[in-house]
């Protein structure tokens, strides 16, 4: 059993840095946990406390039920990938991955089994006998994932693994490395600053902002419902638009003004924004959920339709990123391709209203509704 | 008639001539040292010069080593080099982990360390020889090693140092994680990395410690004296003994020429890797 229990935890840096403060989280075991943020957030400082490389000021970190703030690396039976992936210069592909074996006193014959298996499952037997320097940015990183994985460890941690990679690798390693947690189903700790990786990787992602935790649960929980501007605004490509706006009936109808269009609210959900009626909030809407108006008078209850001048085209073939000013602000939709294709161009949209979500200025929190 | 533009090149000539007259510069003293410690006494000075000796002899070899103790000299500067350079490298090394890992007393302290070299020795050397003789040290080997492994310290411990800084702390990391302790990632991982620092840094403190003249010649006498200590015996009331002094020159390049072949590769590696990395 390795679950992850880590209760009050801080950390602070020479400078008054206080990089990490008061986390509480729970990693259940053989769950692959993302934890996402900005530079900066602490995720980093978390996971090296985590490992043990970094020394912890306040609170506990328990692995499997043991505590282990005292604990040296070597004895916390945890393996780490790290970004630049660490790989030991003057040893050849065997002797690095050998190398934890050997260094806990494995016999000869273990290692070389162990070392065998881990090339197989990651394809890399033919570099054995190469030293690193020869090995190409992803053929190290398997490097760096088969020493992690030949010594068996109850807990997995990986430092943004893939950040050194061109983004065509970076895609195919983030499916090696969805497929290895498959394969052999133990508990990992992901830290990446790419949403992306953290929504197609993670069982649960924990976005942290400042040293503390903004929000955290499954990836589809954090893009469909999240808990504040932050959170909306760092996960989904492209990002969230966030539009100033209140909340006032427009022929009796509850709806948002935006300094001239109005988009009147989902039927459904108006009761819940009640009490928020004449006060200033920010409209939260995704660029895929306003869709092109077909010119049919044919539209759900829950759509707005709004007329936009695009001033900003972005083709990116199977999509494009229209931008248009919308009471101050630039926002992006997403259209398919050929939608509109100059900019000028004036388009009539449907906002999906029941997908928007309403915020509150003063508190960045997102109103329940 | 206007030609195409020639383009003005410095013709290689020029090049090889300034080389071979570099080349010339440095080894020609060498190259007299070296007839001169096999020339008969009468040619010393002669006019005009003699080249090369008509009769080439070993007899000053004999007196520089044994009527004026040279290979004693020799031995005991080899014995003294040696041993300081290796107990300076692995303090220096250790020290310079130290510094550059922990951070151990701040940035005060390391610049502490060099600023140990800015010391002249002269400054030193009175309250030395009287400690020394305190302590039993004068006239010994152990003296003369501290002494040596002591002023040879700080650029040991700046060579090593900057060589740690711009390793990758990752690398010791993985290490730890992956089964080490504190020690073993330093030996296992760190010093390999650093070899060719080690290198660089040995034969520094070995030239220093063998070409040393002035502690030497304060804090030893009959014992452990070192090789440069026994050439003043050359200029003496009896004159200057160029064949002797001549003949123990070419004996004392004799270690420096090997380690320098050994150690050649590494040592341009050593000081090189570093600046490159910045």
């Amino acid at each position: 059993m390795a679950d992850v229990r880590i209760t009050g935890l801080h950390k602070h840096y020479a400078g008054g840095v206080h990089a990490v403060r008061g986390i509480d989280l729970t990693i259940p075991d053989k769950q692959f946990t993302v934890l996402v943020g900005p530079s900066g957030c602490g995720k980093s400082t978390l996971l090296r406390m985590i490992a043990g490389l970094e020394p912890v000021d306040e609170g506990t970190i328990e692995i499997g039920g043991e505590v282990v703030n005292d604990m040296r690396p070597r004895d916390r039976d945890v393996a780490m990938v790290f970004q630049d992936y660490a790989l030991y210069p003057h040893m050849s592909v065997h002797n690095n991955i050998g190398f934890g074996l050997k260094a806990r006193k494995f016999r000869p014959e273990e290692v070389e089994r162990r070392v065998r298996n881990a090339a197989e499952l990651l394809g890399i037997t033919p570099l054995l006998g190469r030293l690193p320097r020869q090995l190409s940015g992803g053929q190290r990183q398997r490097v760096a994932i088969g020493r992690a994985i030949v010594r068996n460890p109850q807990l997995f941690l990986f430092d943004e693994p893939l950040s050194n990679l061109d983004a065509q690798l970076r895609d195919e390693m983030r499916v090696e490395i969805k497929r290895l947690h498959q394969e052999i189903a133990t508990t990992i700790i992901y830290v990446t600053h790419d949403q992306i990786e953290a929504m197609t990787l993670a069982d649960r992602i924990v976005l942290l902002r400042d040293g503390v935790i903004e929000q955290q649960g499954s990836p589809l929980d954090l893009f469909e419902r999240p808990a504040t501007r932050f959170v909306a605004g760092f996960l989904g490509s492209p990002r969230m638009n966030f539009v100033p706006a209140r909340l006032d009936p427009v022929d009796g109808v509850p709806a948002l003004v935006l300094d001239g269009p109005t988009l009147p609210l989902d039927p459904s959900r108006a009761a819940s924004f009640e009490e928020w009626r004449g006060r200033e909030v920010i409209l939260g809407v995704r660029p895929e959920h306003m869709s092109k108006a077909d010119g049919g008078t044919s539209r759900k209850p829950a759509q707005a339709p709004i007329r936009v001048v695009i001033d900003l085209v972005q083709p990116t073939g199977t999509r494009t990123h229209a931008q248009f000013r919308l009471n101050g602000t630039d926002v992006t939709v997403e259209l398919p391709s050929h939608t509109v294709e100059r900019p000028g161009t004036a388009i009539d949209l449907l906002v999906d209203m029941s997908r928007v979500i309403l915020i509150d200025p003063r508190t960045e929190r997102t109103i329940p509704g | 008639m206007a030609g195409k533009p020639r383009t003005r090149r410095r013709p290689p000539l020029l090049r090889i001539a300034f080389l071979a007259l570099w080349v010339l510069f440095v080894l020609a003293p060498l190259y007299w040292v070296f007839v001169t410690s096999i020339k008969p006494s009468d040619d010393y000075l002669a006019v005009p010069p003699v080249w090369f000796p008509s009769d080439p002899t070993m007899v000053h070899y004999t007196a520089a080593l044994f009527a004026y103790q040279g290979l004693t000299g020799l031995i005991n500067s080899i014995i003294v080099s040696v041993s300081a350079t290796v107990l300076s490298v692995i303090v220096g090394t250790l020290m310079a982990y130290s510094l550059a890992r922990f951070n151990t007393g701040g940035q005060h302290l390391s610049f502490w360390v060099l600023s140990q070299r800015f010391l002249p020795p002269i400054a030193i050397i009175l309250p030395l020889f009287l400690n020394y003789r305190l302590l039993g040290l004068q006239d010994t080997h152990l003296g003369l090693i501290l002494a040596y492994t002591v002023f040879t310290l700080p650029v040991s411990v700046w060579m090593m140092f900057a060589y740690f800084r711009q390793m990758p702390r990752s690398l010791e990391e993985a290490a730890l994680v992956d089964g080490c302790t504190r020690w073993t990632a330093f030996w296992r991982v760190a010093v390999p990395l650093a070899a060719p620092g080690v290198v660089a840094a040995a034969v520094f403190t070995f030239i220093a410690c063998w070409t040393e003249f002035f502690f030497a010649l304060v804090l030893t006498s009959r014992n452990a004296f070192t090789l440069p200590t026994v050439f003043r015996a050359f200029l003496s009331f009896q004159g200057a003994q160029y064949g002797e002094a001549s003949a123990l020159a070419i004996v004392s390049l004799v270690p420096s020429i090997i380690l320098g072949v050994l150690v050649q590769k590494h040592l341009v590696r050593g000081l090189t890797l570093g600046a490159l990395r910045g």
